[in-house]
């Protein structure tokens, strides 16, 4: 009984009767219609965005750049407009211009006798499977002829995160942090618990992470590989966490297992590649083997550098959103 | 010996791992991992100077199975070595002496990541100098910005948010340029490795694809020269040198800016050739350029009251200096520049990392007033800050003094016009370095009768830590050898270059 | 006419990469507000990679996933382009994280996202 009462309380009927009662703000309702009374009190006080205290700033912002453009200022402003519309189109058109009379006298689009359909991409693509035993030729490019690159790349996504990490993590312990988080909270601004999408992401997010696994250890046999698999568990992710929030992702994805998962990822990979670029530049024999080309198990290091790559991925890109969107994990 | 050759492949990755490491570790751990690998980087790049010194030349590492033009490839001559053991030692002082500033400036619980960027920083350095390969050149330019910005931004506040998004659009435009470069570079030579893209140049791009072979040479050009501010782009690099830690502003000024720089000398040596360059006539640009920024730099900093803000002014001159040597166009104005690399980056860390020890007893301003008798409350900060103003002016037995030198030699030998131009802007860029830098000076040294003794309680616990001490001591020691054996220095660098391309 | 009907036959993808790319680097360089910064990165970025993977096509042939063991030159693309295309995407990924982290912390710090506007407050801020 108490249910369908509740419900009924939640209706939009009923909301708008008790706002032409004026017993609550229906847009204010609205923004947190989920969100326990006491809860929203405590946001109010101690949520990062404190409403008055934003626009108080937001008005005081606006003033100093009011009173700063007041007198000779908004002429310059203006004129600065002006000038930047013109400088934009000019400097827009100037490099297309440029670039479009380059273009012109390149190599043609898909001759086959271009500059760079030479013997390097010849031998990619002839004793590609022989030398990789990836079925894939990107596949095997990228992670074996040249795996420099790659290894790279997959620390430029690394630091992104610690750099996003230094931007917005906020630490719970510092006393600047405890005003920030609100941890409960931090989805006052939208819809908590909503049926539609639980049901859809229960359905759905174990098809993603499946298919995105299947990209990962494929990826040295069809298109796909380690970044895209990646990207889509990472996706999975993020959806799992916009249904069901934290509190239920907390179970499985901390902090700890950021670290740990990215952490040992890069290292192996760190460390395999060491002793692939040692024995391959001093002539040693690698005792990894290639195994029959188009076998899961085969391919030498790119099925494990695969799924460490896709592991990094999805951890970084799952620790963007959470970074994104409370500081934390 | 033999076993050298793996020492370039060695400190890049343990560079990468030490990285990882340090972001999963407390602050303390992190701190010593840090400099244990710096101290190990140290050695092995000192073992690769060694290495080529004794073969006498240059090597190729092949990274992985597949050798040229297959796979990745490192190349070490002399001159590489000798730019690992420059960035190592300098990235070592910088980080040693500015310690006490991370710790104070950065978060708690963030030091460990400020490490991390700092390892991950160096392993960018020494990829982009030992890598004869153009897209592993731009996925470490990348790495190198990402950092960067990191450094700038780890302090925290608004000013230095602000510098952080200025410098990385000013930088990504730069990328787009040079990734443009690079992509057209590959479609008309089809090589990646420098030393392919050479020959094909040599054998059919000149005679097929001479026009989009001058806007490459172009783009590749003006992307890395506003990665590496020079003076029309420069406008991000006052403001993040002023907002950061000075850690980072020593690092920034001394060792990312250089890194680009090497970069494109490499690309002009190795990939496309200085006669072919010199032909396109990209050079008088950057000549044009260099002598703007080694005017309008110093003029920029005269305006400044704040000190650390009028170093990073002079900073923009003096990589005026290292363009303007790049295009003058023969090999004296090249050996030139490089040296200013060498010169510059010693100078200008010490000036950075004095600058931190200065703010420390001039209540944590480096403005022009506060600092006034700063030089007797810290003592060791004051005599750096003064080694430093007079290598930057041009006082002999100091590296800048034998850069100008060099510079004014490669004048003698280009042609009449260059050489008056080089010869005034040099004349007036010394003038002008003296009236900024000894105006400085002079605050540094006023004697302050009435404020000593209020700052005398104050200068009890913001004595130098012995680190800061021995770090500073070795920044002068390195910069008046720097200064004293510039022949043997200039020897290395002639023999680098001669077996660069 | 008929040679800007040439040019376009002849140039389509390389012409329309080229012009993104200028678009995009316009914003980067000259738009005020950073989320259209943001946006204008990953235009110029993307326009590499459409360029990049323009070039790496040649009539005829397949993506570089060898079928049936076939392994002659003139059944595939050139698989390099397609290579760098990935590598770069990371690259470019990781550069909008970053930027999309600063723009959130100067949004909370001064409640804009233009940049002249930040400019003044700092100016204003340290007088």
């Amino acid at each position: 009984m108490s249910k369908i009462r509740s419900d009924y309380e939640k209706t939009l009927w009923r909301k708008i009767v008790r706002f032409v009662n004026g017993e609550k703000d229906f847009f204010d309702e609205q923004s947190g219609f989920d969100v326990e009374s006491e809860e929203l009190e405590s946001r109010k006080h101690n949520n990062f965005f404190e409403e008055t205290e934003w626009k108080k700033k937001k008005v005081q912002i606006t003033e100093l750049i009011e009173e700063r453009s007041e007198e000779t200022d908004r002429r310059a402003i203006k004129l600065y407009e002006k000038f930047y519309r013109l400088f934009a189109v000019i400097t827009c058109v100037a490099i297309i211009a440029i670039l479009l009379a380059t273009v012109t006298n390149l190599p043609d689009y898909g001759d086959a006798s271009n500059p760079a359909n030479n013997e390097v991409s010849k031998k990619y693509i002839e004793d590609g499977i022989k030398d990789t035993g990836a079925v894939n030729i990107v596949a095997g490019m990228i992670l074996d002829y040249r795996a420099f690159d790659t290894l790279g790349e997959s620390h430029v996504l690394f630091i992104a995160a610690v750099c996003v990490m230094i931007l917005l993590k906020i630490d719970p312990d510092s006393e600047k942090g405890k005003r920030f988080i609100n941890l409960e909270n931090d989805r006052a601004y939208e819809p908590k618990n909503d049926p539609i999408l639980a049901w859809a992401t229960r359905i759905l997010v174990p098809l993603i992470i499946t298919f995105g696994i299947y990209i990962i250890v494929n990826g040295h046999l069809s298109p796909g590989g380690g970044f895209s698999g990646g990207a889509i568990i990472g996706a999975g992710l993020i959806l799992y966490l916009n249904a069901f929030g934290f509190k239920k992702t907390e179970r499985f994805f901390t902090q700890k297992t950021f670290s740990v998962v990215s952490v040992s990822a890069l290292l192996f990979y760190s460390v395999s590649k060491t002793y692939a670029f040692f024995t391959g530049a001093n002539g040693l024999h690698s005792f990894i083997s290639k195994g029959t080309p188009g076998d899961i198990l085969s391919s030498g290091l790119i099925l494990p550098l695969n799924i460490c790559v896709g592991a990094v991925v999805a951890c970084t890109m799952y620790s963007f959103y959470g970074m994104f969107r409370k500081g934390g994990l | 010996m033999e076993f050298c050759t793996n020492f370039p492949m060695f400190s890049i990755i343990a560079c990468l791992m030490c990285g990882v490491v340090c972001s999963v570790l407390k602050k303390n751990p992190a701190r010593y991992l840090t400099y244990t690998l710096l101290t190990v980087l140290l050695i092995l790049s000192s073992g690769v100077l060694a290495y080529t010194l004794k073969i006498d030349g240059c090597f190729i590492y092949r990274m992985g199975h597949f050798g040229a033009p297959f796979g990745n490839e490192l190349r070490a001559g002399v001159l590489e070595g000798v730019l690992a053991v420059f960035f190592s030692v300098i990235m070592f002082l910088s980080v040693l002496a500015g310690e006490k500033h991370i710790f104070e400036d950065v978060e708690d619980s963030k030091i460990n990541l400020y490490y991390t960027l700092i390892c991950l920083m160096m392993s960018s350095l020494l990829a982009l100098t030992y890598t004869n390969d153009i897209f592993t050149a731009y996925v470490f330019v990348e790495i190198n910005t990402i950092t960067a910005a990191g450094l700038v931004a780890v302090m925290g506040n608004g000013r230095a948010y602000f510098s952080s998004v200025k410098y990385m659009i000013m930088s990504l435009l730069g990328s787009g340029l040079l990734l443009i470069g690079i992509t057209l570079l590959y479609d008309v030579t089809g090589h990646l490795l420098l030393s392919d893209i050479k020959n094909a140049v040599n054998t059919i791009v000149i005679k097929e694809y001479t026009e989009p072979f001058t806007i490459i040479i172009a783009l590749i050009t003006i992307g890395l020269s506003i990665k590496s501010a020079l003076f029309p782009f420069h406008s991000w690099l006052p403001d993040a040198h002023t907002a950061s830690t000075i850690s980072s502003s020593a690092i920034l000024s001394s060792l990312v800016l250089k890194a680009y720089i090497v970069l494109l000398i490499k690309i002009f040596y190795r990939a496309i050739g200085r006669e072919v360059v010199l032909e396109t006539g990209v050079n008088d640009i950057i000549f044009v350029f260099g002598i703007m920024a080694m005017i309008f730099g110093s003029v920029f900093a005269i305006a400044q009251k704040d000190v650390k803000r009028m170093t990073a002014y002079s900073s923009v001159a003096q990589i005026g200096y290292i363009f303007m040597g790049l295009g003058i166009g023969n090999e004296a104005g090249i050996v030139a520049a490089v040296f200013h690399i060498f010169a510059h980056g010693a100078t200008k860390s010490m000036i950075f990392t004095s600058l931190g020890g200065i703010k420390e007893v001039s209540g944590h301003s480096t403005k022009l007033e506060a600092i006034k008798g700063a030089g007797f409350r810290n003592k060791v900060a004051g005599v750096s800050f003064a080694v430093g103003a007079f290598s930057m002016v041009g006082i002999p037995f100091f590296p800048g003094f034998v850069s100008k030198i060099n510079f004014a030699d490669a004048a003698a030998e280009a042609g009449s016009t260059k050489m008056i131009v080089i010869l005034v802007a040099l004349a007036i860029s010394t003038v002008l370095n003296c009236l900024y830098f000894f105006r400085a000076l002079i605050a540094l040294y006023t004697p302050v009768s009435n404020a000593a003794g209020e700052l005398k309680e104050e200068v009890d616990n913001t004595r130098p830590t012995l680190k800061y001490i021995m770090a500073m001591a070795f920044f002068i020691a390195f910069n008046i050898f720097a200064g004293t054996f510039s022949d043997m220095i200039i020897k290395l660098i002639n023999k680098g270059l001669t077996m660069f391309s | 006419m008929q040679a800007v009907i040439d040019y376009i036959s002849s140039n389509l993808f390389e012409g329309v990469a080229i012009i993104l790319f200028g678009i995009g680097f316009t914003t980067l360089f000259l738009h005020p507000n950073l989320i259209k910064k943001i946006m204008g990165l990953n235009i110029m970025d993307s326009s590499v990679y459409l360029f990049l993977a323009a070039k790496g096509y040649v009539f005829g042939r397949k993506a570089p996933i060898v079928v049936d063991g076939i392994t002659e030159m003139e059944s595939y693309i050139n698989p390099i382009p397609t290579g760098l295309v990935l590598t770069g995407i990371v690259v470019s990924v990781s550069v909008t994280a970053v930027m999309l982290a600063l723009t959130i912390r100067l949004y909370w710090r001064y409640h804009t996202l233009e940049m002249d506007e930040i400019m003044q407050i700092i100016r204003k801020e340290g007088k």
